[in-house]
C-alpha cells in the first residue's frame, strides 16, 4: 500500500472517530445547559436532576472528543508535512487562535462545572456550562475556517511555491465559512437532541421504568431541540448546495450522479448506480423539475455533467483525473439528507403525540422504538456530510492549489504509517466500546442514583469523615 | 531576523515551559497513582488534586503545538513528521490518560484498576518521550537539503536521549509528588514527601550525567557558553532549593522550584539552538533557522495581536480556577468547600 492511501485512511478514520464525539458533545452540552437552567429558573429538583444525569453522558463523550482531537492537530505535521508547508501561513493560525481562544476556556469551565455543583451558587454554575457551550462552538468555528480555506482559498497569494495569508479577514469572510459553521452547529444541535430523545425513548421501552416521567420531560425538551435544529440543518443544507453549484460544479454533480448534462429544467435522481471506471450511470430513477429547484429555486435552468466539468477543470488545472468517487458521494449524500428530513418528522410527530391531549407516542411500543433507533441517525448523517465535503474535494487538499499526493509527508515509511493506523484502530475499538458500555452503565443506574449515592456518602460521614475502609 | 520572528520563537518556548509545568505534575500525579498510594481511597484523592485542571493544562501543549504550526511551519513539518513514531507513542500515552479520569470514575469496581494502571503508564510515557525527543533533537538529526528528516533507531534512542528522557520523567514525578504535597492532607501528603526526599538525590546523578553529555554530544558549550552553563548551574540551584525545601516541609517552595527548573531547562533547549530550530547532522547547510523556517510577517502580525488580546484573558481565569480549588483535598476523597 502508499503512503497516500494510509494516510488518507489515518485521516479518514481519525476524523470521523473524532466527530463521532464532537457534535455529541457539543449538543448534549447544549441540553445539558438548557436543563440546568430550568433548574435555575424554575428551582425544580427534576430538571436538576436531568442535568446531572445527562451531564453523565455528556462527560464520557467529551472525554473521548478531547483525546481524539489532539490526534487531528498533530497528523498535519506527522502524516502531512508537504501540507503543512504548503499552507502552514495560513492554516496554522485558525488551529493556535482556536487553541487559544477556544480550548482553554472550554476545558478550564468544564473543570470547574465538574467539580463546584457544591461549591458555587447554582447560578455562576450553570453560567460555567454556557461557556463551555459557547467555547465547543468557537472551536467550531475556527476549525472550520481552516477547513473552509480548503475547500474555498481566500485572501493568500502564492510565494515561492507556498501560500501566503493576505489578509486574515478574508478567512473569516470566506461564505464556505459561515455555510459550514451553520450546518455544523445545527447538525451538533439536532444531534444532541435525538440523543436525548432516544436514549430516553430506550429508557421507557424498558419492562420496569422506575421514573418515567423523568424520562417523558427529557424526551420532550430533546424533541424541541432537535426540531429546531433540523429545520436549520435543512435550510443551512439547503444553501450549501446551492454554493456549491458555483463553487466545486464537480462535487455538486458528483452528488446527483449526473455525468451528462441536465436537461432544463433538471430532473432529480432519486436513486442511481454509476458505473466510476466507464464514466456513466448504470440506471437511475428521476423526478422532473426537482434539480433545478433545488439548485436555483427556479423550475427552470440546467446543470452541468462530470464529463463537461472534467474536461473544463483539464483545460483549467491540467491533465489529470477530476472524477471524485461518485458512488459514495451519491449515497452518502443521500443518506444524510435522508435521515435529515426523517429527524424532521420524527421530531415533529413526536411532539404531536406527546401533547398533553392525548400522549399516544408513549402507548405504543412500535413508536418508542422508532424514536430509540434514531439514536444512531444524526452519528450516519455527519459522518457522511463529512464524506461528501471531503471526498467530493477530491483530488485536491485545497481546492485548486494543492493536490493530496503533494500533501504527504514524503519521509514517512509505509511501516511507520500501518503501526500508527493498527494501534489508533485497537485504541478507538477498545475506547469506543468502553465509552458505550459506560453509557448503557449511567443509563441503568439511572438517575436517581446521584441522590442516594449522595445520601449514603452523607450518613457515611457522620459515622467516620476520615476512613472509609472502616467499614467496607 | 525579525523581531517578530523572535518574539515567536520565544513564545513557542513558553508554551513548552507552560506545558511542562502545568502538566508535568499532572504526569507526576498519574505516575503516583499506582506507585504511591495504598488504597483505592488514596487514589481517588490525588486524582482529585488535578480533576479540574489537567485537560486545561494539556491544552498548553495544543497551543504549542497551534503556535509551532502558524508561526514556524516548517519547523512544525519537519519535527512533526520526523519524529512521526516517538509523537505518535506520545499520543498514545495521552490518549489511554486523557480517558482514564472519566473512566475510571464511572467503570464497575473490578474494572477501575485497568484505568488506573493506563493513567499511570500514559502519565509515564509521555514524559519519557518528549524528553528523549528534544534531546534527541539537540544532538543534529539528519536532515536534508528539502528539510525532511529520516532519521534512524540510534538517532532517537542513544544513550543521551534516554538520559534525558529518564530525567524529565523523574522531575515530572518529583514535580507531581511536590503538587501532592501541596495539595492533600493524610498518609500520602508525608509519604509524597519522604518518596521526594530519596529521589532528589538520585536526580542529582542525573544532571550530572545530562550536563557531561551536553557537553560532549551538543555544540551548545560552544555556541552559547555563557547562557549552557548559567542555565546549568540554574538547574542545579533549583533542584538543591527544592530539595532542601522538601526536608524543611516548605511546600509551596518545592513546588515552585521543581516547576521552575522545568522552565530553566527549556530555556536552555531553545537558547542551546539558537539561532536554529532544528539541527541538521548531515550539514548545517541544511539546519532550519529562525530566519527561513517562519512564517511570513503579516501572520506573525496577526498571530502576536491575538496573544496579546487574549494571553492575559486565559491567564486570568485560569489564575481563578486555581484559586476556586486551593484547598487541600482531605484524606477522604471530597473537596473542602469553605
Ligand atoms: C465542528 C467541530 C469540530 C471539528 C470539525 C473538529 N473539532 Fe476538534 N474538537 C471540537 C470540535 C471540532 C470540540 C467540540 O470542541 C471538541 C470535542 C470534544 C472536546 O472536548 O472538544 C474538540 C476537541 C479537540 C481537541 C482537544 C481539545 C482539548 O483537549 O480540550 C483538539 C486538539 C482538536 N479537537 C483538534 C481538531 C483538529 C485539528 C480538527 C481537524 C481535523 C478537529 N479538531 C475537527
Ligand atoms: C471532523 C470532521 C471531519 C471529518 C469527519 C473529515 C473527514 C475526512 C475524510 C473522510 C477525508 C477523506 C479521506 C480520503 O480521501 O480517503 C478527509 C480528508 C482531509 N480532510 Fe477532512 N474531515 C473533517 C474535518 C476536517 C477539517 C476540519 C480539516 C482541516 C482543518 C480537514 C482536513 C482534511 C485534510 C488535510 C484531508 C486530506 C487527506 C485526504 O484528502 O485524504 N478535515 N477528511
Ligand atoms: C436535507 C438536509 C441536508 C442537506 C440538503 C445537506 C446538505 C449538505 C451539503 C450540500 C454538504 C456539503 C457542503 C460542502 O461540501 O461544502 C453537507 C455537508 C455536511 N452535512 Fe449536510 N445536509 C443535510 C442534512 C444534514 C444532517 C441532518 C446532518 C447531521 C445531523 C448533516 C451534517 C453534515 C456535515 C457534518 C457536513 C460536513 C460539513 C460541512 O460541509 O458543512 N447534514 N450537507
Amino acid at each position: 500500500m502508499s503512503i497516500v492511501a494510509l494516510g488518507r485512511f489515518q485521516f479518514a478514520m481519525t476524523t470521523i472517530y473524532h466527530y463521532f464525539f464532537v457534535p455529541f458533545s457539543i449538543g448534549t452540552g447544549l441540553v445539558v445547559a438548557i436543563m440546568e437552567t430550568m433548574y435555575v429558573v424554575t428551582k425544580k429538583d427534576e430538571y436538576l436532576k436531568m442535568a446531572k444525569f445527562w451531564g453523565n453522558i455528556f462527560l464520557l463523550s467529551f472525554a473521548v472528543g478531547v483525546v481524539t482531537g489532539i490526534i487531528q492537530e498533530f497528523q498535519f505535521g506527522m502524516n502531512w508535512s508537504a501540507y503543512s508547508r504548503f499552507v502552514g501561513d495560513i492554516f496554522g493560525a485558525p488551529l493556535a487562535v482556536e487553541a487559544l481562544l477556544a480550548f482553554f476556556m472550554e476545558s478550564t469551565f468544564l473543570g470547574l462545572w465538574i467539580f463546584t455543583w457544591k461549591m458555587v451558587s447554582p447560578k455562576l454554575h450553570v453560567t460555567f456550562m454556557w461557556i463551555v457551550t459557547l467555547a465547543s462552538s468557537l472551536s467550531a468555528l475556527w476549525i472550520l475556517a481552516a477547513n473552509s480555506f480548503m475547500q474555498h482559498p481566500t485572501g493568500y497569494t502564492i510565494k515561492n511555491g507556498h501560500a501566503v495569508m493576505t489578509s486574515f479577514s478574508a478567512l473569516l469572510k470566506n461564505p464556505q465559512l459561515w455555510y459550514e459553521f451553520g450546518h455544523v452547529i445545527a447538525a451538533a444541535v439536532v444531534t444532541g437532541g435525538i440523543i436525548i430523545v432516544g436514549l430516553s425513548a430506550f429508557q421507557l421501552l424498558k419492562k420496569k421504568v422506575v421514573n418515567p416521567d423523568f424520562y417523558k420531560k427529557s424526551m420532550h425538551i430533546g424533541l424541541l431541540v432537535a426540531l429546531f435544529g433540523s429545520i436549520a440543518v435543512l435550510t443551512a443544507g439547503d444553501l450549501q448546495m446551492k454554493a456549491l453549484v458555483k463553487e466545486q460544479p464537480m462535487k455538486f454533480a458528483a452528488t446527483e450522479g449526473l455525468y451528462k448534462n441536465s436537461g432544463d429544467p433538471a430532473a432529480w435522481t432519486v436513486v442511481a448506480w454509476a458505473n466510476e471506471n466507464g464514466h456513466k450511470r448504470v440506471f437511475g430513477i428521476e423526478v422532473p423539475y426537482v434539480l433545478s429547484i433545488l439548485a436555483y429555486d427556479e423550475p427552470s435552468g440546467s446543470v452541468k455533467g462530470m464529463n463537461a466539468i472534467n474536461k473544463q477543470l483539464i483545460k483549467e488545472y491540467g491533465n489529470r483525473n477530476y472524477y471524485p468517487p461518485v458512488n459514495t458521494l451519491f449515497w452518502s449524500f443521500r443518506v444524510m439528507a435522508g435521515f435529515g428530513t426523517l429527524m424532521l418528522l420524527v421530531s415533529l410527530l413526536g411532539l404531536f403525540f406527546t401533547r398533553k391531549k392525548n400522549q399516544l407516542l408513549y402507548r405504543q411500543k412500535w413508536m418508542l422504538w422508532i424514536l430509540g433507533l434514531c439514536t444512531f441517525t444524526p452519528f450516519l448523517a455527519n459522518t457522511t456530510g463529512w464524506l461528501v465535503t471531503e471526498l467530493g474535494r477530491y483530488p485536491w487538499t485545497v481546492y485548486g492549489l494543492f493536490t493530496i499526493k503533494q500533501s504527504i509527508s514524503p519521509n514517512v515509511s509505509v511501516a511507520s504509517l500501518l503501526i500508527s493506523n493498527i494501534v489508533y484502530f485497537l485504541l478507538f475499538t477498545g475506547i469506543g466500546a468502553t465509552m458505550i458500555s459506560l453509557v448503557v452503565r449511567e443509563l441503568r443506574k439511572g438517575p436517581d442514583y446521584e441522590e442516594k449515592l449522595d445520601k449514603e456518602e452523607e450518613k457515611a460521614a457522620k459515622i467516620d469523615p476520615f476512613d472509609k475502609e472502616a467499614f467496607e | 531576523m525579525s523581531g517578530l520572528q523572535l518574539l515567536w520563537f520565544i513564545l513557542i518556548a513558553v508554551l513548552f515551559s507552560g506545558f511542562f509545568f502545568l502538566e508535568g505534575f499532572d504526569f507526576g500525579v498519574g505516575m503516583a497513582v499506582q506507585s504511591l498510594t495504598h488504597n483505592e481511597n488514596e487514589k481517588d484523592q490525588i486524582v482529585a488534586t488535578i480533576g479540574p485542571v489537567w485537560d486545561g493544562n494539556e491544552v498548553w501543549l495544543i497551543t504549542a503545538g497551534g503556535a509551532l504550526f502558524a508561526s514556524y511551519p516548517f519547523w512544525y513539518a519537519t519535527l512533526f513528521s520526523g519524529y512521526y513514531l516517538i509523537l505518535f507513542t506520545i499520543l498514545a500515552g495521552l490518549i489511554i490518560r486523557g480517558v482514564s479520569f472519566e473512566f475510571r470514575k464511572s467503570v464497575p469496581t473490578n474494572q477501575k484498576q485497568l484505568w488506573n494502571w493506563t493513567l499511570s503508564i500514559g502519565s509515564l510515557i509521555v514524559p519519557f518521550f518528549f524528553g528523549v525527543m528534544f534531546i534527541s533533537m539537540i544532538q543534529g538529526m539528519p536532515i536534508d537539503a528539502h528539510g525532511d528528516m529520516s532519521a534512524t533507531f540510534s538517532d532517537y534512542i542513544n544513550l543521551f536521549s534516554i538520559v534525558g528522557g529518564v530525567a524529565v520523567t523523574l522531575l515530572s514525578y518529583l514535580h507531581g509528588l511536590n503538587y501532592i504535597a501541596l495539595k492533600t492532607t493524610g498518609p500520602v501528603r508525608d509519604r509524597a514527601k519522604n518518596y521526594a526526599k530519596f529521589l532528589y538525590g538520585i536526580l542529582y546523578l542525573g544532571l550530572v550525567a545530562f550536563a557531561v553529555l551536553m557537553y560532549f554530544k551538543t555544540d551548545f558549550f560552544e555556541l552559547h557558553f555563557a547562557t549552557t552553563l548559567g542555565l546549568l548551574i540554574l538547574i542545579v540551584v533549583l533542584t538543591v532549593v527544592a530539595n532542601v525545601a522538601v526536608m524543611r516541609d516548605a511546600e509551596i517552595t518545592t513546588f515552585i522550584a521543581s516547576g521552575t527548573t522545568f522552565v530553566a531547562l527549556v530555556a536552555l533547549i531553545f537558547t542551546g539552538m539558537f539561532p536554529r530550530v532544528m539541527i541538521s547532522s548531515i550539514s548545517s547547510k541544511y539546519d532550519l533557522l529562525i530566519t527561513n523556517s517562519s512564517s511570513s510577517p503579516y501572520t506573525l502580525k496577526i498571530m502576536s495581536y491575538t496573544a496579546i488580546a487574549f494571553l492575559p484573558l486565559v491567564l486570568a481565569y485560569i489564575a481563578w480556577t486555581y484559586y476556586i480549588f486551593r484547598k487541600r483535598v482531605k484524606h477522604e476523597p471530597v473537596l473542602e468547600t469553605k
